[in-house]
């Protein structure tokens, strides 16, 4: 594998930088790969801009930022807005379509994943999982299997089941989107989609 | 029992299990490189983006039968770490831009005294509280010169977790040899960077520990000089008594005003670093033999300039890097072979041009050199340096 760089951008406390540190483990660790996870945040504990990005590679990793990602997932709208030119031409945008409203480009891929968390998981704040089950299905960066180790391995004892369904979750969302389920969230009002599909 | 510079320790004390690879962050393999290197005493407080050194400090040093103290400040950090020194006790502080200000007094207590200690910066942008969470190189000229009065000082700047782990090993392996402080330089970038990284067996590392007296105690002369400019160190507690003063001192440690006596201890202050500048000063080069243009870099935007030589080598542009390791003192013997070789050399470094300024004093005007300053708490990026290596 080339360079191959995910940015996963949202505010603080989404989890997106623990998000950032599976991912990596799970290319790193449990694929082999050579990996290098970095993250920007702004000196707030919640509510700011925060950022983790993912470089794989399979030969040693020079610069260890993202240069032109290939993915970006946007957990909000400003997260969106603000990265979502910086993407490689043909590259995949996923966002959180429970937040972000205004999407820059047709092709852009709009699951609801805290609303996923908060409906069929009961707790919001594993939105940051469900969102790295469809990008894994979505993109197939790593396998579902070393994924789940890594989720496994990363969270707070007790909340592995939570954890796992989460992870789940996500995968079934993506899977819907790619069987054509839910496209038609483009060109619909959010709302009415999310609806439709949870 | 006296143990000679250099000699490898036996045993750390410490089972590794199987070398696993782990993805570590820079601050962490920090604090895996100096509990290797044989630290078991850490005072400090937290600090953007240093923290995570106390943080992981404070789990890992008890279950190795170390001390992790949190402290009121960065003044008492440092004080506490001198203490815990001069008890024998291998000892680290950890802090960023606006604690290692307040440490700069102890510091100079420290190399006055000759206590091996090692301080960790992760810099941060300043003045004063600055920017906390961005990156920045602002602190090159401080670790060299934040402490009043002329002084020798080492310091390393690291720019990947390899290098945390490694580097910070050398650190302490310097400043048990040499008996003076050591400071590393990180960054945010470097310091929060998650890599893959497989801790070395503490058996296939080398480890350097103070030479301690070989004479009883009522024969020990604290300061007397030795040919390597060390003295043995006693260690409180073992009943080898002495005076340690930031006072300039004669070679039983206490204050003098003879200019003989003041001379030759300030000589020797310097002497023991000048003549171990092989050991000292490092640095990693690649593809700067044959190049036209040369990137001298350090910290995080070494990595920069690493991806930026390579694409310049592709565009048929001959390029090459120094990284530089050790900053101070600053290895311009290493670097002055190249600098008849190139056609220019670019400083790429997130400040208005500290090194920059060394560089230039290196070099005499022979060559042209160039500085890529980027100052608004972001790194530079391949892409900014190769584009300024293309107009060189």
């Amino acid at each position: 594998m080339a360079r191959y760089e995910v940015r996963l951008s949202g505010s603080g406390g989404q989890g997106i930088i623990v998000a950032g540190i599976i991912l990596a483990e799970a290319a790193g660790i449990y694929e082999g790969k050579e990996v290098c996870q970095t993250q920007a945040y702004g000196p707030e504990a919640r509510g700011g801009a925060s950022k983790a990005e993912v470089v794989i590679s399979d030969a040693e990793i020079d610069y260890p930022k993202a240069i032109q990602p290939d993915v970006l997932l946007a957990m909000n709208q400003k997260a969106c807005d603000t990265y979502a030119h910086d993407l490689k031409p043909g590259g995949l945008l996923v966002v959180d379509s429970t937040l972000v409203h205004d999407l820059p480009s047709r092709q852009a891929i709009a699951l609801p994943f805290t609303k996923i968390a908060r409906q069929e998981l009961g707790k919001e704040m594993v939105a940051n999982i469900v969102a790295l089950g469809a990008l894994a299905k979505i993109a197939g960066v790593v396998s579902l299997g070393n994924l789940e180790k890594a989720v496994l391995a990363r969270v707070p004892p007790g909340t592995e089941e939570l954890n796992r369904r989460a992870l789940a979750a996500g995968v079934a969302a993506a899977q819907d989107f790619l069987r054509g389920k839910v496209l038609r969230c483009l060109d619909e009002p959010l709302g009415t989609t999310e609806e439709t599909m949870l | 029992m006296a143990r000679a510079v250099g000699e490898a320790e036996p045993t750390m004390g410490e089972k590794q299990t199987v070398a696993k690879p782990q993805l570590l962050q820079g601050n962490e393999a920090i604090v895996e490189g100096a509990l290797a290197a044989g630290c078991r005493f850490f005072a400090g407080y937290p600090i953007t983006p240093a923290t995570e050194i106390s943080e992981v400090m404070s789990a890992r040093l008890p279950a190795l039968d170390g001390t992790f103290i949190q402290m009121e400040d960065e003044i008492a950090s440092l004080g506490a770490v001198i203490g815990a020194s001069l008890a024998g006790v291998k000892s680290m502080t950890a802090t960023s831009g606006p604690g290692f200000s307040l440490m700069q007094e102890n510091l100079g207590l420290a190399c006055a005294a000759e206590v091996p200690c090692v301080i960790v910066n992760v810099m941060r942008g300043g003045p004063s509280t600055g920017l906390p969470t961005n990156v920045s190189q602002e602190d090159v000229m401080q670790a060299r010169w934040g402490t009043h009065g002329d002084h020798p000082i080492i310091v390393l700047a690291v720019s990947n977790v390899w290098d945390c782990f490694h580097l910070t090993v050398k650190a302490f392996n310097l400043s048990e040899a040499y008996r003076t402080p050591v400071i590393i330089l990180s960054d945010e970038i470097v310091s929060h960077t998650r890599e893959k990284f497989v801790v070395p067996d503490p058996a296939s590392l080398t480890l350097v520990n103070r030479e301690t007296p070989e004479v009883p105690p009522e024969w020990y002369i604290p300061y007397e000089d030795t040919p390597h400019g060390v003295p043995a160190m006693g260690i409180f507690g073992d009943g080898y008594r002495y005076h340690v003063t930031g006072l300039i001192h004669d070679v039983r440690g206490f204050p003098t005003q003879q200019p003989e006596e003041i001379t030759a201890f300030r000589q020797r202050l310097f002497r023991k670093i000048q003549q171990h500048l092989d050991d000292i000063q490092l640095l990693e080069t690649e593809s700067a033999d044959d190049a036209q243009v040369l990137v001298v870099a350090y910290g995080s935007v070494a990595r920069s300039a690493r991806r930026a030589v390579r694409e310049a080598r592709l565009q048929g542009l001959r390029a090459g890097l120094l990284q530089l390791q050790t900053l101070w003192p600053f290895p311009g013997r290493l670097l002055a072979p190249y600098l008849p070789q190139v056609r220019a050399v670019l400083v790429p470094e997130l400040n208005f041009g500290q090194v920059y300024r060394e560089v230039l004093r290196v070099n005499q005007g022979e060559t042209r050199v160039e500085l890529l300053s980027r100052i608004d708490g972001n790194l530079l990026t391949p892409g900014e340096i190769l584009a300024k290596l293309l107009t060189l």
